[in-house]
């Protein structure tokens, strides 16, 4: 029973398995930067995108610096409103990463407790949540976190759209993905139920929750960090639709999916520079995400695949 | 003349652990109207001298030395459409399983009109007429209705039927059948090595019957060529060799087969197992396992002496001509 | 076969109502239906009556079965936004996103296919190992960006097709079509090509794989074993029980083609029920999106049926209930 994921983790079958994949290594390399990109947004970017007295509106729409016409203060060029590309990218990745790691937590969270619930009651109450899980399944997931979205957006009052985008977001990718954290916990916790320690720690007069948490939380950890892996790409990449849609980060405060938005209207004016380094950014992102996801999959348990 | 001959065949399979013979040498011929069973375990290289003889060797397999030739004309040399259409046409193959053997989305009739119609140019009645008729040579009651259903409404000997149907239908000279009965139940066996035993005889068609039981063969072959770690070792005409066999693998095999007579406390078994086609000894590749080892067996592998009718590979009979 | 169909009839009957009770939930409980019905400075009396006249003080279950009863007459209500009924706005739009939804499919199938069956019978050849590597690059990049590089590709730089609307279209009765007419065919070209890449990549594997196994089963052996030709092998033999799989799959992703016409209809301003949701969405226009959202699921569960029922029509092991022969 001591078989906990960290043990697991650190068992030298997942060490050799990453140092044989180039793919990993690489695709690790490329996450750490780009959370640490992140993570330093203030101090790595040369302008605060969020202050609008930072904007000099003479230097709008200038290429990147290696172009013709291009200003060394700009590594990347600047949008039509004179905004820095290059710290726009970096507050957007750090924008569309929070949003994408919290929604993947609430859906964790979600998904973990509900099949916990299912999988350990039984009866009527697992019934209800796999049906529900049913019919979202059965639907594409941008259209679930399209009407969750929309849901919440006719709830709040319009002035407060805005500021209340971030959280609509988690909300809405996380209320799409719960699903199959919810099934695989749900499982393994049925197995887990019937097996003699939960039965002696029930004799012994240990609450149920007690039983959940302390037992088979540990057991079903090791399948819940596989799926929130693969899941984070999936949620940055929705939070980006979303954003290009127009549904979700505003202009003022741009994910990369809002820069791409932005660069796309101005496509006809030649500003190819404010559509493609978003793009090729969130592409890599997503690109890097899956790999390791991949990778993390079939290294840590053969029987996910 | 004889109907099919193979001389010296070898066929050779590359892999990682350098290339493997899958058979070896391997020469044997069989007469118009004859059954040739040919015994052996499983790995022994049966299946792969009846694949061999059709050109259906799965790649990277190939034919590394020999020849076959199929009545004076040699066809291991033939281009893939030519010999294409000499299977189904002069040489039928049976497969093992029935249940996977026929194709689960065409009727039973579409797969034997559209065999019928690549080999013989006949109108599409006519090969109809001809389909119903085979069905209801091979025993298939009411063919007229059954022609049209799937093969899953069949059970399990009728689908067998069916199978030995499409490889006689155009009329081939030589069938291989390999294992037809091993994948059904034990009554259903009977009648489908006595329908086989039947069509032989009323169509004057010769028979490969590739199995491992040898109560099969006693029943139906007239000669049988008994395999070993990709090469024959013993060939001859079945009683002879049931009553006197000559190697002693295959006096270990029929010592194998349970009999009605007094009986021994435990059936003999041949102690050890077959090696592997990468690891075969030099020499004799029976001799770890052969009671009658001797010194000159694991250095000099023995040749296939005698003629057609009786040879053996082993150093025991070189020394005493039977 | 009839027994199925009516059980797969029953089940569709009871998701249809689920979802309109989604869509009613949203449409009752999602700010106040009256503030659309009234001026701003209606009395209470006056709100009161509009309440009565819609209904709103009945008991919640013949609410519902009201709204039920009227959807099912394709009454949707008014859009809060425009004051135009609901079913008129995505008739006018639904012509638009089902001919696009359609050419994407069309295409997907009609490219995806043929490269599938390429790519399983030759695959060790150049042509179908670069097929493999491009469908991997094809199914991790995300469609809004393969649409706005299809727009810098062709419209910005090259200028050969336009990158925004339909081009002219014909009314047809209430049907209006962009096939009839070069800039209608023209202007469909970029979507469809967006829209059909992830669909084209996934059929295309989806195939391959198929196929790769069908050709290594017994049946395809004993035909090679019978003489047959390797046309008849390939097309007749093995592609029958391919496609029977893939036709389920595609079934099933059709609907997600639906739903990925919302972000083709936005990149190309693509004037049609996608386009028409999302600026619901973002006006919280509540009518609106619970229509969208009955549409759209009952196309999903008339495809869905659909498709379980051609399956049955062509794999004949499903055909015929139970009728088994003895020996």
């Amino acid at each position: 029973m001591a078989d906990t994921t960290l043990s697991r983790a650190l068992d030298s079958d997942l060490f050799w398995s990453f140092r044989n994949s180039w793919t990993a290594r690489l695709s690790s390399l490329v996450l750490i930067s780009l959370f640490l990109a992140a993570a330093l947004a203030p101090v790595l970017a040369t302008q605060d995108p969020y202050d609008i007295s930072q904007l000099f509106l003479l230097d709008s729409e200038l290429p990147p610096m290696w172009a013709e016409g291009g200003d060394p203060r700009y590594i990347l060029g600047t949008d039509q409103q004179a905004r820095d590309l290059y710290s726009s990218i970096l507050y957007g990745l750090r924008l569309s990463l929070i949003v994408g790691f919290a929604s993947v937590a609430l859906a964790a969270a979600l998904g973990v407790s509900l099949g916990l619930l299912g999988g350990f009651l039984g009866g009527v109450v697992d019934a209800t949540i796999m049906r529900v899980a049913d019919v979202l399944l059965s639907f594409p997931a941008i259209l679930v976190a399209l009407l969750v979205n929309g849901i919440a957006r006719g709830i709040l009052p319009p002035e407060q759209h805005a500021d209340a985008a971030i959280w609509v977001l988690i909300l809405a990718i996380g209320l799409t993905n719960w699903v199959q954290y919810a099934r695989t916990v749900r499982g393994s916790t049925m197995v887990e139920r019937n097996k003699e320690y939960v039965q002696a720690a029930r004799i012994n007069g240990v609450s149920g929750i007690g039983i959940m948490i302390h037992h088979i939380l540990p057991n079903v950890l090791g399948p819940v960090l596989v799926i929130a892996t693969i899941n984070l790409g999936m949620a940055v990449l929705t939070e980006a639709t979303l954003s290009f849609l127009g549904v979700g980060m505003p202009a003022t405060q741009p994910s990369l999916g809002t820069l791409i938005r932005i660069g796309n209207e101005y496509l006809f004016s030649g500003l190819w520079w404010v559509v493609i380094f978003p793009s090729v950014v969130l592409v890599v992102l997503v690109l890097a995400v899956n790999l390791l996801g991949d990778w993390l999959r079939d290294a840590l348990n053969p029987k996910l695949r | 003349m004889t109907l099919l001959s193979v001389e010296n065949l070898t066929v050779a399979f590359p892999g990682r652990r350098g290339t493997v013979n899958a058979i070896e040498d391997v020469s044997l011929s069989i007469e118009p109207g004859e059954i040739l069973g040919m015994v052996g375990e499983s790995g022994a290289g049966k299946s792969m001298t009846g694949a061999a003889i059709i050109g259906l060797i799965e790649p990277p397999g190939h034919i590394a030395k020999g020849r076959i030739v199929l009545e004076g004309e040699r066809i291991d040399t033939k281009s893939p459409e030519q010999m294409r259409r000499i299977r189904g046409r002069r040489i039928g193959a049976i497969f093992q399983d029935p249940l996977t053997s026929l194709n689960p989305v065409l009727t039973v009739g579409d797969q034997l009109i559209e065999t019928i119609q690549t080999h013989l140019k006949l109108p599409r009645a006519e090969a109809r007429e001809r389909a119903i008729d085979w069905l209801r040579r091979v025993g298939i009651p009411a063919p007229e209705a059954r022609i049209d259903t799937y093969p899953h409404q069949y059970s399990g000997g009728m689908r067998q039927r069916v199978v030995i149907a499409l490889a006689l239908c155009a009329e081939p000279r030589l069938v291989i059948a390999d294992e037809p009965t091993t994948a059904l139940d034990v009554s259903v066996q009977a009648q489908i090595i006595a329908l086989l035993r039947r069509l032989a005889r009323e169509t004057g068609v010769a028979v490969v019957l590739v199995t491992h039981d040898m109560g099969v063969i006693a029943e139906t072959a007239d000669r049988v060529a008994v395999m070993y770690a990709g090469r024959i070792v013993e060939v001859g005409a079945v009683a002879d060799v049931l009553n006197a066999p000559n190697h002693p693998y295959t006096e270990g095999l029929m010592a194998s087969i349970p009999r009605i007579g007094p009986r021994p406390e435990i059936l003999p078994q041949i102690e050890g197992a077959m090696p592997r086609p990468h690891a075969r000894p030099p020499g004799c590749a029976f001799a770890p396992r052969c009671p009658n080892r001797m010194d000159v067996c694991s250095e000099q592998r023995p040749e296939l002496e005698g003629s057609a009718a009786a040879a053996v590979a082993c150093h025991l009979k070189a020394e005493v001509p039977a | 076969m009839l027994g199925f169909l009516i059980r797969r009839i029953i089940q569709s009957i009871f998701v249809m109502l689920a979802v309109a009770l989604i869509a009613f939930m949203m449409f009752r409980f999602m700010g106040d239906p009256v503030n659309s019905m009234v001026s701003e400075n209606a009395t209470t009396e006056e709100r009161d009556e509009v309440r009565e006249r819609l209904g709103l003080d009945q008991p919640i279950w013949v609410q519902y079965g009201r709204y039920v009863a009227r959807a099912a007459q394709g009454d949707f209500g008014l859009s809060w936004r425009n004051a135009r009924p609901v079913s008129t706005l995505l008739a006018e739009r639904f012509p638009a996103t089902a001919e696009l939804v359609l050419v994407a499919a069309g295409l997907s199938l009609l490219i995806g296919i043929p490269l599938g069956i390429f790519t399983a019978l030759r695959p060790h050849s150049f042509l179908a190992q670069s097929l493999q590597f491009l469908s991997l690059i094809g199914i991790s990049l995300p469609t809004f960006v393969t649409g706005i590089l299809l727009i810098l590709v062709f419209s910005v730089w090259l200028g050969w097709l336009p990158s925004f609307g339909r081009g002219e279209v014909v009314d047809i009765g209430w049907w209006s079509t962009g096939f009839l007419t070069l800039s209608g065919l023209k202007a469909l070209i970029l979507p469809s090509v967006m829209l059909c890449l992830f669909q084209l990549t996934l059929i295309m594997r989806l195939v391959r794989s198929e196929m790769m196994e069908v050709l290594r089963t017994d049946y395809i052996k004993f035909a090679r074993a019978r003489g047959l030709t390797n046309r008849s092998i390939h097309f007749r033999h093995a592609l029958k029980n391919t496609l029977i799989p893939v036709i389920t799959i595609f079934g099933l992703q059709l609907g997600g083609l639906i739903a990925f016409a919302i972000i083709t209809e936005t990149v190309f301003q693509w004037p049609g029920m996608g386009a028409l949701f999302i600026q619901a969405v973002s006006f919280g226009d509540v009518p609106v999106m619970a229509s969208y959202l009955v549409l759209v699921s009952l196309i999903f569960v008339i495809i869905n049926t659909s498709v379980d029922l051609l399956y049955a029509v062509l794999d004949p092991r499903l055909r015929v209930d139970g009728a088994r022969a003895s020996h």
